[in-house]
């Protein structure tokens, strides 16, 4: 397009970009630090904030890895087995992208609430699950179920069996197989997938605060503490809480975005919850790119 | 390796030769162990969870279903849900195509930073975008600007957490798209509006209409960036998602039921039938 429209164009996409996220973000840090670093100190370290610090620290240490397992267990079984219903597993792990958060946590209340199904069953057993613990880990988890299966599954695809097939007939047992062959192979998607997991599970706020009951000192995650401060106009722990999730935001942007400069090619950190993948988008132009230009290629 | 670039990245079968020396209870573990556990993980976290939403939706029968999405309260927050949604995801796909544009055509110093910027509202928590620009438009505002409790802070912080949708879609596909089709055309005479019109527009709309219905679907249950922003005054602010948190809060839970199913089923609509769309885009631009 001519170089009449550059400069309009430039600004235009600069200035929305500009005014919508960057400046938007930066004056958070400007508003926690604004009485010094003392302060902002001062203010994530009262007994509620450290509390809410460790409590978030808890839930992401014990759902991450869930997750984790879960997503490459899931994977495996989609790209090295053929069955009836794989179509619906496939389905099923992108729920929770497709629905609200909130809703996630409502139907985790509704199942495991003291009025939900098992309700009864676990009160029973002297185990609470809504308003507590579990339950945040719970919503945390469902949440950011989708992530690891979604960059694994694909280069588990891509791969193929060859190798797996070779070492087998060598005959290494299965755990072997998937230590020294599978494992390697998926390491780059699966630290991704595992980065993305992590950063959902610590910011998640809308499945978390149904579930929770948001118990000051209790069951108040990082996220729920923020929110907190601002109704009650605590806004110094409020800015610095936020600081520190903005913080650790950027630092998984910085991750990811080296690892895509190391040529992984368009890798972005979202999946589309009715279309696994963005790519296909571009179908109809397929046929001009050469095989060395898909995003897979090493 | 080349031949694995170009395999079909569909299921592949599993081997059929089983370790001769893997002892028999490990593989029973693998083969039946394995996917049990996956499957108890995912009705726990998911299938009985949306299973127990449609049930408690319909539980008071037809009926009280349709009490509690008549309900006014109900119907201001779900209109104005809907309405929010579609203007955004309208808007940001105009914004996002001229963001890709930039990106893809345009060369400057710092473009890597920008392009990174794009990802920043996917990485930060919504609650902490509902604070930032709550801090910026809202009561406190440096620019004198303060939208909070009024729609247009929606719209605002909806614009923010689907400018990844709407800008990723598009970026790939301009990037692919072939460029000496344009020089031809202004070759031959075209103007640049025509260029566009003819030429750009038509490559791209199946990718703008693929990032503006995730950009809806995800407006449509987002709560974490509006809730701060909004003040949720019934009847004005309020968006679904945070009717039914209060609904669920007030131990509504049939009712919080029967708000969810519509919000998906709304969403679910929207996505099959922008999949439906595109198809019919690919079908005309292979013929």
């Amino acid at each position: 397009m001519s170089s009449r429209w550059r400069w309009p164009l430039r600004v235009g996409a600069l200035g929305y970009l500009g005014l919508l996220v960057v400046v938007p973000v930066g004056s958070i840090f400007y508003r926690a630090f604004q009485h010094g670093l003392g302060a902002a100190w001062d203010a994530v370290t009262t007994p509620d904030a450290l509390h809410a610090l460790w409590l978030t620290f808890i839930v992401a240490a014990i759902a991450v890895p869930l997750d984790t397992v879960f997503g490459v267990g899931v994977a495996l079984i989609l790209s090295r087995h053929r069955f009836r219903g794989a179509w619906l597993l496939d389905a099923l792990v992108d729920v929770p992208l497709a629905i609200s958060p909130v809703i996630v946590g409502l139907g985790l209340v509704l199942v495991y609430g003291k009025t939900g199904w098992f309700g009864n069953w676990l009160a029973a057993r002297g185990i609470q699950v809504i308003f507590s613990l579990p339950g945040i880990v719970m919503a945390s988890a469902t949440v950011a179920l989708p992530y690891v299966v979604r960059e694994v599954l694909p280069v588990l695809q891509e791969i193929g069996t060859d190798q797996e097939q070779a070492a087998v007939t060598l005959g290494a047992a299965p755990l072997a197989v998937f230590a020294r062959i599978t494992l390697p192979s998926i390491r780059r998607s699966l630290s991704y997938g595992v980065t993305l997991t992590t950063a959902r599970v610590l910011g998640e706020f809308g499945a978390v605060v149904v579930v929770s009951g948001a118990i000051e000192g209790r069951t108040q995650t990082l996220t729920l503490f923020i929110q907190d401060g601002i109704e009650n106009l605590d806004t110094a722990g409020a800015y610095a809480g936020a600081v520190i999730l903005a913080v650790i935001a950027l630092l998984v942007l910085a991750a990811l975005g080296r690892d895509r400069t190391e040529g992984r090619g368009r890798r972005h950190p979202w999946r589309s919850p009715s279309d696994p993948s963005p790519s296909g988008s571009a179908r109809p132009l397929r046929s001009t790119t050469s095989p060395s230009m898909s995003p897979t290629a090493p | 390796m080349v031949d694995l670039a170009t395999r079909p990245s569909g299921p592949v079968p599993a081997p059929a030769v089983p370790g001769p020396r893997s002892g028999r209870s490990v593989r029973l573990l693998g083969r039946v162990g394995g996917p049990g556990l996956v499957v108890t993980y995912l009705s726990l976290l998911v299938v009985l969870p949306v299973a127990a939403l449609l049930s408690h939706a319909l539980s008071g029968g037809l009926g009280a279903f349709w009490h509690a999405v008549s309900q006014p309260e109900a119907v201001a927050a779900l209109k104005l849900t809907l309405w929010c949604s579609l203007a955004v995801a309208a808007f940001n796909a105009v914004a996002g195509l001229v963001i890709a544009w930039v990106l893809v055509r345009d060369d400057f110093r710092g473009k890597g930073v920008v392009n990174a910027v794009i990802d920043l509202p996917f990485a930060l928590p919504t609650v902490v975008a509902g604070l930032t620009l709550l801090t910026l438009y809202g009561p406190d505002s440096p620019f004198h600007v303060d939208v909070a409790n009024t729609p247009v802070g929606i719209l605002l912080a909806l614009a923010f957490v689907t400018l990844p949708f709407s800008v990723r879609s598009v970026q790939p596909v301009l990037a692919e798209l072939d460029r000496e089709t344009e020089e031809a055309a202004a070759s031959l005479g075209a103007t640049p509006a025509a260029v566009l019109r003819r030429v750009i527009l038509p490559g791209l709309a199946p990718a703008m209409l693929a990032g503006a219905g995730l950009a809806f679907a995800r407006a449509l249950g987002e709560f974490g960036s509006v809730v701060l922003i909004s003040g949720n005054i019934p009847f004005k602010t309020e968006v679904a998602s945070s009717w039914i948190y209060s609904l669920s809060q007030s131990d509504d839970l049939s009712g919080a039921a029967a708000i969810s199913v519509v919000l998906v089923a709304t969403a679910l609509v929207v996505l099959v039938g922008i999949g439906f769309l595109r198809r019919r885009f690919d079908i005309s631009e292979a013929a």
